[in-house]
């Protein structure tokens, strides 16, 4: 079943502070992704993997085009959906896992894990349990799951924001360089994390720089193709 | 749902200048909605004709209580408009000092709410006020003191804890970080962005503080003139801004 | 107008009766009956000059000024006392220019202008009690704008006032008004029942006697009719309790009535008396 589809999506910034010039990066995008299946996105730096990740997540606006995602067993065309509606995509269907979500501020670690799980209506308890078999999996000594992470090492602060990303299993899953600039044995971790997810049923698209990663996950390529740019 | 505050086309003009200009805004229970744009944008005089504090010289605005009971605000009784402010609307100034009673203690302050709702046992208000100064990180061994014994940040905690104690379900805020140091101002926002997420509050946000926005909005409005040029999910508007306003906000501030 | 001649004492030739003109008591009987159709609500009225200074009891002399017919018997005290200067002042002021009767005895009296005081004698029917009011507004000090303050009234917007009254208990354990401990009269108005000790307050609920107040400076008048409910602010755990020193009056042994400490010696010998002294010497059968 097809739970996440674009349809000639495109994307272009126009710099209204620099002349009102427009930088078209995105034309025509067909993608399309199964439940249980892992796409990596492919293609030369700057040809706007990021910008399709953010423009599925709802964080840049589609400006041609459609994105249909499945949510609560029925489709919805996202660039139409309302920031309420968005809201709730982002809480029960679409989730964004990446290393460099921002910290939440004096939550302690084990609840900022938990907080997407609690949203989507798991118990407290059992949300808390999930985050602390997380956390454990990434390697975060227990000392550390009560107390906020804002004075945690880089390293230890991008794992408490992937068990977070991971916690709450969502639908449909935007890697974004999950593993990048992980030691291997949590690089590891990410790996089965992302296959526990296929099994599961989610639908994955990511951005892998890690090669040997990316194919190990990775069901498909999709070339993001850049945009010969015009004049 | 439907929306507890409901805002259809709004003018209001002050001699030549338009302060509102067709302005129409939604809010829904449990919604934040950070509302920027510079001084003279028409956020400020937004904020006072959504809680009935000015009228305007069209446009209407309603409001849902907690029994499902429709309010005209603009065209509320004053006493109407303060039941609805002690009971289901909080305010937060800019400046404590505009909203708290200086030459009262502070448990005093937070308990006056709930004196003005009715209570009349002192032993239960001291009990809810220390609650709520703990809430707002105010020791309890201070609830006697004046607020002018306060720091800035201290002062506008206890002004939030004066709001808050009557749980109300929707808070106007107004630059509720204004004139505060950058390092008590970022406190002051985590402690109400944990506030406003524990307690399911519906809250408008009057800021320029585009960081604040953020932090603390779902949904951003941006004004300028006197009209809304753009609004959105908070994360698109300000990672996407669309309208040239909107990036030169955007772009005036230091990465957030 | 024909006034019918006063069987007791003779009026002063050159002013009207009870010294203000009529066209001006009826403006003030005016504003009394507003007043008592809406019982503890302050009713502006043209307050007139009077030939003795504000503080002294301006605005009750207009309230009895107006209320006085050539047949009542005027009584009036000053903290419980008929013979202190301000009492025998207005006392004579209107034997002169109405030449009404006055007496000492509280229930002789049809009148009794007070300052400060409820007589210990239970008032009855028929009888008004007009009191001495410096400052009408009872939330005076907790909020300065008289148009906030009459918002206040009008939407029964207290909490106010029982804030004060929580900063008392936190300051010393209990609320620490001895005197003019506001009211809620019929369930609807705040009141100040100008300073009287709070003593008095119970004696003002469900009394039977028309209770009115004047204020000359503030240019208030207000009412608290006969058989009105009048409760003082308190907290549920903390309820109003009427003062009174813990003595027996040391002229009538009097143990229930409100007592004025006074000072016999520079050695710190002291002894209490009743305050009402109509009260006492009836009690010592004078």
């Amino acid at each position: 079943m097809i739970v996440l589809r674009t349809n000639g999506l495109g994307k272009s910034f126009t710099l209204h502070l620099q002349g009102s010039v427009t930088i078209p990066v995105l034309e025509n995008v067909e993608l399309s992704v199964r439940a249980g299946e892992c796409i990596a996105l492919t293609g030369p730096s700057g040809a706007g993997k990021s910008t399709l990740m953010r423009c599925l997540y709802g964080n840049y606006g589609a400006e041609a085009g459609s994105i249909h995602l499945r949510h609560r067993d029925a489709e919805i065309e996202m660039t139409a959906a309302d920031p309420r509606m968005m809201r709730e995509i982002r809480r029960d269907t679409l989730g964004y896992v990446s290393q460099f979500l921002r910290v939440i501020p004096r939550v302690a670690t084990r609840d900022i894990v938990a907080e997407p799980l609690i949203a989507r209506g798991t118990p407290r308890d059992a949300a808390l349990a999930r985050a602390t078999e997380l956390l454990r999996r990434l390697n975060l000594p227990d000392a550390l799951h009560d107390l906020p992470p804002a004075t945690f090492s880089g390293g230890e602060q991008q794992r408490v924001n992937l068990a977070r990303g991971f916690a709450a299993g969502h639908p449909i899953m935007l890697l974004d360089e999950p593993t990048a600039s992980l030691d291997a044995a949590n690089a590891e971790v990410v790996i089965q994390l992302i296959q526990e997810a296929k099994a599961a049923g989610s639908a994955l698209v990511g951005i892998f720089h890690d090669l040997p990663v990316r194919d190990r996950v990775a069901d498909r390529l999709f070339t993001v193709e850049p945009i010969r740019k015009a004049a | 749902m439907n929306p507890l505050l409901e805002a259809r086309g709004l003018n209001l003009r002050f001699g030549a200048v338009d302060a509102l200009l067709d302005v129409s805004l939604d809010l829904y229970p449990g919604e934040v909605v950070g509302i920027v744009g510079e001084s003279g944008s028409g956020k400020s005089s937004l904020l006072k004709v959504l809680a009935g504090m000015q009228g305007a010289d069209g446009g209407c605005v309603t409001y849902t209580d907690a029994v499902g009971t429709d309010h005209d605000v603009l065209n509320i009784s004053d006493a109407a408009r303060r039941r609805l402010m002690r009971s289901e609307w909080g305010f937060v100034h800019q400046n404590a000092r505009d909203a708290l009673r200086m030459n009262v203690s502070a448990g005093g302050n937070v308990g006056e709410r709930l004196m003005a709702a009715g209570a009349r046992h002192f032993g239960k208000i001291r009990e809810e006020a220390a609650h709520w100064l703990g809430r707002v990180e105010i020791d309890a061994s201070r609830m006697d003191d004046l607020p002018r014994t306060f720091s800035g940040g201290m002062q506008q905690r206890l002004q939030i804890a004066r709001t808050l104690v009557t749980r109300p379900r929707l808070v106007f805020m107004d630059e509720p970080t204004g004139g505060l140091d950058v390092s008590v101002q970022a406190k002051l926002l985590d402690l109400i962005r944990s506030l406003v997420a524990d307690l399911g509050l519906a809250v408008l946000l009057v800021t320029h503080d585009i960081a604040a926005a953020r932090l603390l909005s779902h949904r951003i409005v941006v004004m300028r003139h006197g009209r809304i040029v753009e609004e959105g999910l908070t994360d698109r508007v300000l990672d996407d801004p669309q309208h040239p306003y909107t990036q030169l906000l955007v772009s005036s501030v230091l990465a957030a | 107008m024909n006034i019918p001649v006063n069987p007791v004492a003779e009026q002063l030739a050159g002013y009207n009766f009870a010294y203000l003109d009529e066209a001006t008591k009826r403006m003030i009987r005016r504003a009394i009956l507003k007043a008592v159709a809406v019982p503890g609500h302050q009713v502006p009225f043209g307050a007139r000059e009077m030939p003795l200074p504000y503080g002294w009891g301006t605005g009750g002399i207009q309230v009895t000024a107006s209320i006085l017919g050539p047949r009542d018997v005027l009584k009036v005290i000053d903290q419980g006392a008929d013979d202190t200067t301000n009492a025998v002042s207005i006392r004579r002021f209107f034997g002169r220019v109405a030449g009404v009767r006055t007496t000492d005895r509280t229930r002789e009296a049809t009148i009794v202008q007070t300052r400060h005081r409820i007589p210990e004698t239970a008032l009855r029917e028929g009888q008004v009690l007009v009191y001495q009011v410096p400052m009408p507004e009872p939330l005076f000090r907790l909020e300065p704008r008289v148009s906030e303050t009459t918002r206040l009234h009008a939407l029964g917007d207290y909490g106010l006032m029982q804030v004060r009254l929580y900063e008392d208990i936190v300051k010393h354990g209990e609320v620490a008004t001895a005197y003019n401990h506001p009211v809620m009269v019929n369930a609807r108005y705040l009141m100040s029942p100008s300073p009287i000790p709070s003593f008095d307050n119970p004696k003002m609920h469900m009394n039977p006697a028309l209770q009115l107040f004047g204020a000359g400076r503030e240019k208030r008048i207000y009412a608290v009719p006969p058989y009105t409910a009048v409760q003082s602010l308190d907290f549920e755990d903390h309820p109003f309790r009427p003062i009174r020193a813990p003595h027996a009056c040391a002229l009538c042994n009097s143990t229930e009535s409100y007592l004025d400490e006074v000072i016999t010696d520079d050695q710190g010998g002291r002894m209490f008396v009743c305050s009402d002294t109509d009260y006492c010497a009836e009690r010592r059968g004078e």
